[in-house]
């Protein structure tokens, strides 16, 4: 077994931690630098208030799937080298959150904290979004390693492990949205369901072994 | 009498390219690019760079209407690149990149149902005995984004007058193209095809009530719902059924595409209320395109005077 990893390990990225690293950074910063351009260049088209939205909302769901692709990379083909970066692209996720929000209270709501309560209660997609931001800040603000010392190993993974239902609310939130096109929601949904599955179906053999 | 002899040197009003052509010249680049592109590409689908339609082509015989409005127009390349026209795609952009090669010409349009004059008719002989004109409307999407447009286009009651409907015709019934060699949104059932709107009869009589067939004084571009669509800027954008095919007379409500959808979230009526919300958003406010801040959103749109009589009596939450 332990030969097969490192076989995996090998021929999967012939390169040093270090430069995977970054290279990983960068296409976690790329699609931000993609709209800081277009917003520059005018390319955002004739609403781009709501193109911004949409654009972080979706980067920040695909990089909450990238980070939640983890533990299935490890389960499945022995990759460990992922679990190492796991903070960074978690943080990622939350930092592509942070400005989908900050978007919708400071441009598209311009503070109006009166609509934005009366959205939060009533709409039910706005519920789910609002409650996985909760989630994600939370683990956000606890992901410095002394976090992990105060709070105890055990409680800090009983948190962590909280990120499975910002997933889940972060698909919600999508599919809740759209008027008619279910396509590209039904889409981040399945690859939650197999991310999440995998896991689901690792945790059963070890408990039926 | 002034008499002007030119210089050799001086260019003559003929010679100066006309504002169309130059206009055009960006999208005949862009068209003749995508030809290379899919040529390269070996692919058969490659666009066709002399599209069926071109911009610029002046509408002849329209006047100013009493229908307008002081606020500032939408600029033309937000009215035609940001639309919904799910026949095309799903995505604002979509319309103006899929359309471009949409035939309008030859159009007919079926009149039937309840009418003395029904028939196949060309959209041609349909609008010529009318007076078009320039009527510049607000436009509120049920989105809650807005724009305020000019558009070119006949009374629809003055077609309705010529078709003479009977006695039992309560409703009309909308029924956009069907093709999906054309319309390539319609090769996935995201709506039931072809899509359909209505109108009481009284409401599709109101003058307020226009058949469009151009925008900003010029031919319609297909993404728009060419050649004709209908535009009731009373109610949100959806019920602006475009590229239609038939018109028929009826005597029961009529579905409609949304309501056939989403029930709950969209009614026949669709009138355009800042306080009644849709499930799922407010209607308080809108976003003019162009615009940061948000403003109301006013009653019927701010033509309450024309239509609210048509409602008097009826619960508009219920009646939505």
């Amino acid at each position: 077994m332990s030969t097969n990893v490192d076989t995996m390990n090998r021929l999967s990225f012939s390169m040093p931690y270090r430069a995977k690293w970054w290279l990983m950074f960068g296409l976690m910063a790329a699609p931000l630098a993609w709209l800081i351009g277009s917003a520059l260049t005018g390319g955002l088209g004739a609403n781009p208030i709501e193109a911004i939205n949409r654009f972080l909302g979706d980067w920040a769901l695909r990089i909450l799937l990238v980070t939640l692709a983890v533990t299935p990379l490890k389960l499945m083909f022995g990759l460990t080298w992922p679990v190492r970066m796991r903070r960074m692209l978690g943080l990622w996720a939350f930092a592509y959150v942070a400005l989908h929000i900050t978007n919708y209270v400071a441009i598209d709501q311009f503070f109006d904290w009166g609509d934005i309560w009366r959205d939060i209660l009533k709409r039910k997609f706005i519920t789910a979004g609002f409650v996985a931001f909760l989630i994600i800040s939370a683990l956000a603000a606890t992901s410095w390693n002394g976090a992990i010392k105060r709070m105890g190993v055990q409680a800090w993974k009983r948190l962590h492990k909280l990120v499975y239902w910002a997933g889940v609310l972060g698909c919600l939130h999508y599919i809740w949205m759209v008027k008619a096109d279910l396509r590209e929601p039904l889409i981040h949904i399945a690859i939650l369901a197999v991310l999440l599955g995998v896991r689901v179906y690792h945790n059963l053999r070890v408990y039926y072994a | 009498m002034l008499i002007k002899i030119p210089k050799s040197w001086q260019l003559s009003e003929s010679d100066a390219t006309p504002e169309n052509i130059y206009k055009e010249r960006r999208r005949f680049m862009k068209g003749t690019a995508a030809v290379i592109t899919g040529g390269i590409a070996g692919s058969l689908l490659g666009r066709d760079a002399f599209a069926a339609w071109v911009r610029g082509e002046k509408l002849p015989n329209v006047v100013q209407s009493q229908y307008t409005t002081d606020e500032e127009l939408t600029p033309y390349d937000d009215v035609t690149q940001y639309n919904n026209f799910y026949e095309f795609g799903t995505n604002k952009g979509d319309p103006y990149d899929n359309a471009l090669d949409f035939k309008t010409k030859p159009w007919t349009v079926e009149i039937a149902g309840e009418v003395n004059n029904p028939g196949i008719y060309d959209v041609e002989d349909l609008l010529r005995p009318h007076q078009m004109e320039h009527r510049i409307y607000r436009h509120r999407c049920v989105e809650t984004w807005s724009m305020v447009v000019p558009w070119v286009g006949v009374t629809l009651a003055d077609i309705i007058k010529r078709l003479e409907p009977t006695s039992r015709a309560k409703y009309i019934a909308f029924e956009t193209l069907h093709d999906p060699k054309q319309m390539p949104g319609q090769n996935r059932n995201v709506l039931q095809w072809p899509y359909v709107e209505g109108l009481r009869m009284d409401e599709a009589m109101n003058p307020l009530t226009l058949l469009a067939t151009g925008v900003y004084g010029e031919v319609m571009p297909p993404q728009n719902g060419a050649p004709i669509r209908l535009i009731i800027p009373w109610k949100y954008g959806f019920k602006g059924i475009k590229s239609i095919v038939k018109i028929t007379f009826t005597e029961k409500e009529p579905p409609t595409s949304w309501n056939v959808s989403a029930p709950r979230e969209y009614g026949f009526y669709a009138n355009v209320n800042p306080e009644v919300s849709h499930p799922r958003w407010s209607q308080a406010k809108e976003r003019r395109i162009g615009s940061f801040f948000k403003q109301p959103t006013l009653m019927f749109n701010g033509y309450g005077e024309d239509v609210a009589h048509l409602y008097s009596g009826m619960d508009l939450a219920k009646y939505f």
